[in-house]
C-alpha cells in the first residue's frame, strides 16, 4: 500500500504492507534508528516518537496509520547542528546512563513541557509513566527536565 | 513480533465503513489493544477497517443534558476537554487514570467499551454514571444501558458488524460529589481494583450513591448493596466503611499473579472507602 507521510520536515512515500509496524519502517526503511525496539509490546516506551505532534509507541502501530502525518523522531529534535533544549539537559544533568531509553525518553519528556511547561516532579513522573529506564532510577530524568523547563524549553 | 498478513481499508465515512464491516472487516480504533494481540497472533484479522479517519466519530459535544463521546474520542481527549472536566468530572479522572500518556493519545473510547478488558478504567466509571452505549448496525441504531452493554470479560452485546458509535453520559448535576480511585498493576497500569462513585447528598443525608467496580471480577458492575446501605445514611465515616465493605458482596472475585481474589476484595473495600470518602467530601 501506498503511503505518504513527513519524517522530520522529510517527505518519504513508501508502498509498504499494512502489517509493518511504524517502528520497523522507521528502522529498517527510512534507516532512522534512533526510536529504539525494548519490549515491542507497548510497555517501555522506548519506541516514543510523534505522530502529528502527539507522542505515542511507535512499536504499536502500524505504518499505513501513519499515511498522511507529520512525524517527529528523536533525529528530528536537534536543529542546525544544535541539541533540543531537552537533550541539552539530559546531557548536562546526567539523564542517561546506558542510553537505550533515552530516544523515548526524551521524546516523553519533551510533551510533558509541550503541555506543561511548568511541571512538578509528580507531573514529571506522571508524564513518563509510559516510559522505562533500568539505569538512571529516573531522579536524573527529573532533574533533566526541570532543567530543560527552567531554560525555557516548553511552548 | 509481525502479525499475520491483513488487507487495510482506511473509510472516510461511517455508511462505507459499516459496508466494510458487513463483509466481515475488523474495526481497528486506537490499537492499542488489537495490535498487541495480532503482534502476539492472538488476534488474526483478514481485514482491519480502521475507523481513525472518520471525522464523524471523532467528537465530545454536550446535547439535552448529556455528553455524548464519540467512539473515537481519545482517553487524552477526554481526560483533557474542559466540557468533560466540568459537566462530567468522573469520566475525566477515569480517561486520565488510563495506561499512560503514549496509550491515552491513541486509545479511544469506543475500542475501550468494546474490548471489555476486565482491568479497563472506563467500565467503573460508566457503569456508575449508569451511561448509555449507541450501537451502529446494518439495520441501524439501537442504544444499550451500560449494565446491559457488558456481558462477560471480553465480551459484549456488540453483534458481528456492528459498532459503538458513541457512549452518552449524564451532565453531573451540581452537588455531586465524584471519584476514581484506582489501584494500578505497576508495569501496564491496568486496574487490579477500580473504584468510581458518584454521591449526592440533601437534608443532612445521603440521597443519591452511584459506586462502579471494576478489576474485581470479570465484568465492571454496579455494588448496589454498597449503595443501598449508604443511601438515606449519614454518610458518617462509619456509614462509609460499612458500605465499603458490602462492595464485593455476592461477587467471584479473580485471581491471578498479580492479586489473589481475597487481596483484590480487601483492596476493592480500602479503595471504595477511600473513593466514597473522596466523594463525599465533595457533595
Ligand atoms: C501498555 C498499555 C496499558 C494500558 N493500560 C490501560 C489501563 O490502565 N486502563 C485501561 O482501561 N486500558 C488500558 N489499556 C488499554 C487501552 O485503554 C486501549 O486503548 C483500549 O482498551 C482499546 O481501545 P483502542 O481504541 O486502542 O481499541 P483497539 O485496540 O483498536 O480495538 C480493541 C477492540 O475493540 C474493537 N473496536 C474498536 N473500536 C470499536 C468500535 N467503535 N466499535 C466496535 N468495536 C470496536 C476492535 O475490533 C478490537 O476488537 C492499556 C493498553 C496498553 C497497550
Ligand atoms: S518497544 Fe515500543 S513500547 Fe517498548
Ligand atoms: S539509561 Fe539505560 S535504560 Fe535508561
Amino acid at each position: 500500500m501506498k503511503i505518504n507521510l513527513t519524517i522530520n520536515g522529510k517527505k518519504y512515500s513508501p508502498d509498504v504492507e499494512p502489517r509493518l509496524l511504524l517502528i520497523h519502517y522507521l528502522r529498517d526503511v527510512a534507516g532512522l534508528t534512533g526510536a529504539h525496539i525494548g519490549c515491542e509490546t507497548s510497555l517501555c516506551g522506548a519506541c516514543t516518537i510523534e505522530v502529528n505532534g502527539k507522542s505515542v509507541k511507535s512499536c504499536s502501530m502500524f505504518a499505513v496509520q501513519a499515511d498522511g502525518a507529520d512525524v517527529l523522531t528523536i533525529e528530528g529534535l536537534a536543529q542546525d547542528g544544535k541539541l533540543h533544549a531537552m537533550q541539552e539537559a539530559f546531557w548536562n544533568q546526567h539523564g542517561l546512563q546506558c542510553g537505550f531509553c533515552t530516544p523515548g525518553m526524551i521524546m516523553a519528556c519533551k510533551a510533558i513541557l509541550d503541555h506543561n511547561p511548568n511541571p512538578s516532579d509528580d507531573e514529571i513522573r506522571h508524564g513518563i509513566e509510559g516510559n522505562l529506564c533500568r539505569c538512571t532510577g529516573y531522579q536524573h530524568i527529573v532533574n533533566s527536565v526541570k532543567a530543560a523547563a527552567a531554560a525555557g524549553a516548553g511552548k | 513480533m509481525i502479525p499475520q498478513t491483513f488487507e487495510y481499508t482506511a473509510p472516510k465515512t461511517l455508511d462505507e465503513a459499516m459496508v466494510l464491516l458487513e463483509g466481515g472487516g475488523k474495526p481497528l480504533a486506537g490499537g492499542m489493544s488489537l495490535i498487541p494481540m495480532m503482534k502476539l497472533r492472538l488476534a488474526t484479522p483478514e481485514h482491519l477497517i480502521d475507523l481513525g479517519r472518520i471525522k464523524d466519530l471523532d467528537y465530545i459535544r454536550e446535547a439535552a443534558g448529556e455528553l455524548h463521546i464519540g467512539a473515537t474520542a481519545t482517553h487524552s481527549s477526554v481526560e483533557n476537554s474542559a466540557l468533560v472536566k466540568a459537566k462530567c468530572p468522573l469520566l475525566a479522572a477515569a480517561a486520565g487514570a488510563i495506561g499512560d500518556p503514549q496509550i491515552r493519545n491513541v486509545g479511544t473510547m469506543g475500542g475501550s467499551v468494546a474490548h471489555a478488558d476486565p482491568a479497563a478504567d472506563y467500565p467503573a466509571a460508566l457503569q456508575a454514571l449508569e451511561a448509555k452505549i449507541v450501537i451502529r448496525g446494518a439495520k441501524g441504531e439501537r442504544t444499550v444501558s451500560a449494565a446491559d452493554f457488558f456481558v462477560d470479560a471480553f465480551t459484549t452485546t456488540l453483534d458481528a458488524g456492528e459498532v459503538v458509535r458513541e457512549v452518552v453520559v449524564p451532565v453531573e448535576q451540581a452537588g455531586t460529589g465524584t471519584s476514581y480511585m484506582k489501584m494500578p498493576q505497576p508495569a501496564s497500569g491496568f486496574a487490579i481494583v477500580g473504584v468510581a462513585v458518584r454521591v449526592r447528598r440533601g437534608g443532612g443525608k445521603i440521597t443519591l450513591a452511584r459506586i462502579g467496580v471494576t478489576g474485581l471480577s470479570n465484568i465492571g458492575y454496579r455494588a448496589s448493596a454498597a449503595e443501598k446501605a449508604l443511601e438515606g445514611s449519614a454518610g458518617t465515616a462509619d456509614d462509609i466503611m460499612k458500605a465499603a465493605a458490602l462492595v464485593t458482596q455476592g461477587v467471584d472475585a479473580n485471581s491471578d499473579l498479580h492479586a489473589s481474589a481475597e487481596y483484590r476484595k480487601h483492596l476493592a473495600s480500602v479503595y471504595a472507602a477511600r473513593a466514597i470518602t473522596a466523594a463525599a467530601s465533595k457533595a
